[in-house]
């Protein structure tokens, strides 16, 4: 399989494989909790947090990449003090994996929270009158309902992830086997003189991860959905 | 084992201040929407919080805002039965009724003698998107029932349903009232189900209760019942006398032969029968050449006039009080008044199943 791409292809390919599972799989959890807070809870600065977790889908990537930088830089105060804990984001396979997971992030926010708003509470409630705790009311009831909702937005944050290129080169740059991802590396191909055919080759393995991820995520939804109904 | 409540709620409008027991048996919430009555029973279930009161089953304390005690809802040992069934999408009917039984401490209730009752074992695979409405209900009460509760409450279970489903689910309310050893809180506000199901009436209005008592009691006045005169109707107990070949049943009322559609139950069994007021109708002697055959004598003991056009007549009769729905007019034209004897004349045809039960 690896025949078809160079060395250095495969190393964009790979590398933003391992970015986004990192990307979505982090970002996973934090993702559900805020989708759950904006869904259902009622505190103040609701509307704040709701604007934050957008702003990355409003802002040109440059900036969000470039605010990034500001912050996990190694010479900014928290990028250093993570340093000293051995946590270093900047020019990393990390500081990829990072960027791509915050530009996903209102994707996935996005579909967990209308997958939660669709969950009648009235059901919650039915199960706590059966005796249900309100952890066992979550992983019996709530969190089933919500599943196509997770996957949607998982595959969506995957898809996101792997074609992140603004923020991503902003924040760490486009070094090969380090940072440089797929759309990192097509449009390195295409800044020197004979690199079109890499370039072209990588867009159908973006054309084709793509593809899946949406395939895939389609046929999880249909497959919930026949189990829900 | 009894139910107690006593609560005070500010709601919109009007506030709640109620005080009562549910005895072992069934207990009705009776009154027209918006009087309180699925507060009330939320508040018992833990779904909601009341503003001050106290709810005890047997002395053991779900609520009490003196002692700042408020047990949550999977801990009030309680089957609920929404109107809405309410059943789990993603889980399919057995699923669905051992939902409740997988969290309780003593597991008593056996889910075959269950699925038997109710009759659902062909359902036990399905979804219940799959499921009509009737079915879908009886799996909500066998789900209730396999949480082993130490108290069950309805909220208009029968509500969504038609007609016929109502007919289908009211005969295992009644098995629940005679069988299960356990107080059952039910709300309705439609007199046939308090006819057929009720042991104890309580009557809400505007969030007080304004009468309590037992449904024959209940159903005869008029005045308390939140249809107003236009679902009046008393309540008869009757015993089965016999099936008879045209497809009636006979019944004795304390002497009177009453004839009814075919019922279900055996002879000599104790029946209710519901007979709504406006299908009832007066006349000074005894009626010759008529095709009803349910003939009653009594005495006027009451009427009650209404703003509009009618007026209530209560009759006195061997059997137990008979309203009659009759208009001013001819009241007056009959010249009733109390004491004044009279004949009610019910058509066996005007009563529906679901206006008879087990007593």
């Amino acid at each position: 399989m690896t025949d078809w791409l160079t060395p250095q292809e495969w190393q964009a390919v790979a590398l933003s494989l391992r970015v986004a599972v990192w990307a979505t799989l982090a970002a996973l959890p934090l993702g559900l909790l805020t989708a759950f807070a904006l869904a259902r809870w009622q505190f103040p600065g609701k509307q704040i947090v709701n604007g934050l977790v957008h702003l990355p889908l409003i802002l040109p990537p440059v900036v969000t990449g470039y605010l990034l930088l500001l912050t996990f830089g190694t010479r900014a105060p928290l990028g250093s003090f993570l340093a000293e804990l051995g946590i270093v984001f900047a020019f990393r396979w990390t500081g990829a994996a990072l960027a791509a997971g915050i530009m996903a992030f209102p994707l996935m926010v996005r579909a967990m929270r209308l997958s939660i708003e669709a969950v009648d509470p009235k059901l919650e409630q039915a199960a706590a009158t059966l005796g249900a705790s309100r952890t066992w009311v979550f992983a019996t009831v709530t969190l089933p309902l919500i599943l196509p909702g997770i996957l949607a937005g998982s595959v969506l944050a995957f898809a996101k992830a792997m074609g992140e290129f603004g923020a991503t080169i902003t924040f760490v740059s486009n070094i090969p086997g380090q940072t440089q991802t797929l759309p990192s590396a097509i449009y390195a191909f295409l800044q020197v003189p004979g690199g079109e055919g890499s370039a072209l080759r990588l867009v159908l393995v973006s054309v084709g991860v793509a593809m899946g991820a949406l395939l895939l995520s389609e046929w999880l939804a249909r497959r919930v959905a026949r189990r829900v109904s | 084992m009894t139910l107690q409540v006593r609560l005070k709620h500010q709601l919109r409008g009007f506030a709640l201040d109620v005080d009562f027991e549910a005895p072992q048996g069934l207990t009705v919430l009776f009154g027209r929407s918006g009087s309180g009555k699925t507060t009330i029973i939320n508040a018992v279930a833990g779904l909601m919080q009341p503003d001050a009161g106290r709810i005890s089953v047997d002395g053991r304390v779900l609520c009490d805002s003196t002692q700042g005690v408020r047990l949550p809802p999977h801990r009030r040992r309680l089957g609920y039965i929404f109107q809405e069934a309410r059943l789990f999408p993603h889980l399919t009917v057995g699923q669905n009724l051992l939902y409740g039984q997988f969290f309780a401490l003593k597991k008593r209730t056996r889910l075959p003698d269950v699925v038997d009752m109710l009759g659902i074992g062909a359902l036990l695979d399905r979804r219940p998107g799959a499921l009509s409405g009737g079915e879908k209900q009886r799996v909500a009460i066998g789900r209730a029932l396999l949480a082993e509760p130490e108290m069950l409450l309805a909220d208009e279970p029968l509500a969504a349903l038609d007609e016929a489903r109502k007919t289908e689910i009211l005969p295992y309310f009644e098995r629940l009232r005679d069988e299960a050893k356990l107080p059952i809180l039910y709300v309705t506000h439609a007199p046939a189900e308090v006819a057929r199901l009720a042991t104890t009436v309580v009557v809400l209005q505007n969030g007080r209760v304004v009468r309590q008592g037992s449904a024959a009691d209940v159903l005869s006045d008029p005045s308390v019942t939140p249809a107003g005169v236009r679902g009046a109707g008393a309540m008869l107990e009757a015993v089965v006398k016999a099936h008879h070949e045209d497809g009636l049943t006979e019944l004795n009322a304390a002497g009177i032969a009453l004839f009814l559609p075919r019922v279900p139950q055996g002879i000599g069994d104790t029946i209710r029968v519901r007979i709504a007021a406006s299908e009832v109708i007066l006349s000074r002697d005894r009626p010759e050449g008529l095709s009803a055959l349910n003939i009653l004598p009594g005495t006027v003991e009451a009427i009650r006039a209404g703003g509009g056009p009618g007026a209530i007549v209560s009759l006195r009769t061997p059997a137990g009080r008979i309203l009659a729905r009759v208009t001013r007019r001819s009241a007056q034209r009959l010249g009733l008044t109390q004491g004044i004897s009279c004949h009610a004349v019910v058509k066996t045809v005007s009563i529906a199943p679901q206006d008879v039960g087990r007593a």
